[in-house]
């Protein structure tokens, strides 16, 4: 019986003594909220993503200075290598603390964070990836899906082609989860709209530079639109080259994901008159305009495209619903932030007012741009007309087409 | 529409031309790298980012000073020719004593830093640079449609690269630098300077990268990743054409790029790899490449 008294009172006892301390402990530094900012930070993905999506994280973390918690925005390069990119998912939150992954453009790294996000309950904010995998079969109560996918570039850049006489396609495809996945998204609207596919030279990826053997092989077809289910580099090399040899005299090209620093990267020369789509450009209206105004102040060689008003959109959502739930009960479950977030309408500078859908898509207009020509440009980034604008409630896949359980449950 | 294995005739002769024109790109960079191979017994890693740089150099010259592609044919290659003499007298010329692995892994990292700091500064999404007036549009072939941009490649490439033959293998300067790799005190006893010659060799391979970098600016566009995007080919060709052979890398170059475009016609997929499985052939049958000497 002695015994039996003595370890109570002892554990009691140092139960007594522990307690302030661990309360005293915990007020005096709170777990920062740490972003991590995953993307391609020397790929052909870098001014798609790359340090303008850290700077629009640390943008969106600056707005929630003083406000209760501390955020603190770290960023890592995955290579474009879905093991490297899942790998320093693991290492972020099992060590370094992190409690949401932003941006990782590159489809197939993507799907691999987010299953890592998934298994460990916290957070993926996905503003770079295309595939609808994200929000379809392979979506999850962790990650949301930000800027764009390939429904909504297939369903606005192929749907206003098809519209304008251009009906029998052939693809040149970067051959991995992402351009596979814009290929046959396009294809259903080529096809739907009474339009026909007549080949597709799938590319190896990443590596390939010289798309002149596609070209000259697509031009024989006699498809009459190019289609370009790629993107970065790869889609302004594909666009020089098929400029140089001559396609353009007799195909339209149809860039199914193209953004404002492709376009200037390949020069209004070769760019004028090309159909776009994009959910943000920086000239949109005055909030658009002053916000970029701030971001470019970070990073002055790069304008922001849609995938970086994604990174600051989505942190900004993400930074509301923490300060709302309070730091520890948003760290505690990424899912149950993840929920939070869909029932709160977003609201922003680069987005405007949107929503997210239970599968975890958000929903922003669609806009189709042409580039202007070299003559109606005022500035350098000055690169767009709007041509047409697609409303939220139209531009994404609707949720009867979706195989993702969290619609269905 | 005659047809060969399935694919229309005409297609096919096109895709040997592509084949031949990114052959032109692979047989100079090659060279430039057998040369310094087989005169510096260094691996130049650094090859892929010197000829980025070239491409750049002829940007800048352009951006900055409004100097245009043909002036900058030539001056790109020389100025960054000295800019490798420099890093030859200052850091490579240590290595020579040491093993090869060395040199590899100090090309690399410079390769590495370099890429590095061009990407700071200039991002990946690359830098148009035009084709120069005079060789702008393109020639019906009847079969395909040929700019005349890429005819041109092919034809400077072979050039540069016969003289560069006929240098090394039919001039006394060719003798004495071929010399002094068989046996450098010998030479150096004959009152040639051999590590000032060695040093001007080094100056001329990174001259031959750059050379090629002007060359690819207005195809490709001008991006710090050009370079790492070809120098893995490169190497293979190398390897396949025998280490240190001038005329083994010519004519692998211009070889493999025909069977990289052919693979493009057929299974597109493995054109990043088809390479790879000739080297591997390659090495099994003729360890010493295709025109080593054993």
């Amino acid at each position: 019986m002695t015994t039996s008294l003595r370890i109570p009172r002892r554990s009691l006892l140092a139960g007594a003594a522990a307690t302030p301390l661990v309360v005293s402990g915990a007020r005096a530094q709170a777990k920062p909220i740490k972003i991590g900012v995953l993307t391609d930070m020397s790929g052909p993905y870098r001014d798609f993503g790359g340090l303008t999506s850290e700077a629009a994280a640390k943008l969106a973390a600056g707005e929630f200075a003083g406000k209760g918690f501390t955020v603190e925005v770290i960023a890592a390069d995955h290579q474009n290598k879905a093991d490297l990119g899942a790998q320093i998912a693991r290492q972020w939150f099992d060590r370094d603390g992190v409690d949401v992954i932003v941006d990782t453009p590159n489809s197939g790294v993507a799907l691999a964070v987010s299953a890592v996000a998934k298994e460990k309950n916290k957070i993926f904010l996905a503003c770079g990836p295309a595939t609808t995998d994200l929000t379809g079969a392979q979506c999850t109560a962790n990650t949301l899906h930000w800027s764009y996918d390939t429904y909504m570039l297939a369903r606005s850049t192929g749907g206003a082609t098809v519209r304008v006489g251009g009906d029998s396609w052939y693809f040149l495809t970067a051959d991995y989860a992402f351009g596979q996945q814009l290929q046959k998204d396009t294809t259903n609207f080529v096809t739907r709209n009474g339009g026909k596919v007549l080949g597709a030279s799938p590319y190896p990826f990443p590596g390939t530079t010289d798309f002149s053997s596609f070209l000259v092989t697509a031009a024989s077809s006699g498809a009459k639109v190019l289609g370009l289910a790629n993107a970065g580099t790869d889609t302004t090399n594909s666009i020089k080259q098929a400029v140089e040899f001559g396609l353009t005299r007799k195909m339209q090209i149809a860039a199914l994901l193209m953004v404002i620093n492709d376009v200037h990267a390949i020069g209004q020369d070769a760019a004028q008159g090309l159909r776009l789509t994009e959910s943000f450009y920086w000239d949109l209206n005055d909030s658009t305009r002053a916000w970029t105004k701030r971001i470019v102040a970070l990073t002055p060689k790069n304008y922001p495209n849609m995938c970086h008003a994604g990174v600051y959109s989505s942190v900004l959502h993400y930074l509301k619903a923490v300060s709302v739930l309070g730091a520890a009960a948003a760290q505690a479950s990424g899912a149950d932030t993840v929920a939070k977030m869909k029932a709160t309408p977003t609201e922003d500078d680069c987005f405007g007012k949107g929503s997210i859908r239970a599968d975890g898509r958000t929903l922003f207009p669609a806009y189709l741009f042409e580039v202007k020509k070299p003559s109606e440009s005022k500035g350098e980034w000055d690169l767009y007309k709007l041509q047409a604008t697609t409303p939220a409630d139209e531009a994404w896949r609707p949720l009867s087409d979706n195989a993702c359980a969290l619609v269905k449950a | 529409m005659f047809m060969i294995f399935g694919i229309p005739g005409p297609l096919l002769f096109g895709q040997l031309l592509l084949g031949l024109i990114n052959g032109a790109f692979y047989a100079l960079l090659s060279l430039g790298l057998a040369v310094i191979f087989g005169l510096l017994n260094i691996v130049n890693f650094a090859h892929g980012a010197l000829f980025m740089m070239g491409a750049f150099c002829a940007w800048m010259l352009l951006e900055y000073l409004g100097i245009g592609y043909w002036w900058s044919l030539l001056l790109a290659p020389i100025i960054i020719g000295a800019f490798g003499i420099v890093l030859e007298k200052v850091l490579i010329s240590r290595l020579y004593k040491l093993d090869h692995l060395y040199g590899l892994l100090l090309t690399f990292g410079l390769a590495m830093v370099i890429e590095g700091l061009f990407r700071n500064q200039y991002g990946s999404s690359g830098l148009p640079y035009r084709i120069p007036p005079s060789l702008q549009g393109a020639t019906d072939l009847g079969f395909m449609f040929m700019p005349n941009y890429r005819g041109w490649v092919v034809v400077a490439a072979a050039i540069v690269c016969f003289v560069t033959w006929a240098v090394i293998e039919r001039t006394r300067l060719g003798a004495m630098l071929r010399a002094a790799t068989e046996n450098a005190p010998l030479v150096q006893s004959f009152g040639v300077n051999v590590p000032r010659m060695v040093t001007l060799t080094y100056g001329a391979g990174v001259g031959l990268a750059a050379f090629a970098g002007v060359l690819a600016a207005p195809i490709y566009s001008v991006n710090p990743n050009m370079g790492s995007n070809f120098i893995i080919v490169v190497f293979a060709v190398v390897v396949i054409g025998g280490m240190g052979s001038i005329l083994g890398s010519i004519l692998t170059g211009f070889g493999l790029g025909i069977v990289e475009g052919l693979t493009k016609v057929f299974y597109p997929q493995a054109s990043s790899t088809v390479i790879f499985v000739v080297m591997a052939i390659v090495l099994l049958l003729r360890p010493n490449g295709l025109f080593g000497r054993v």
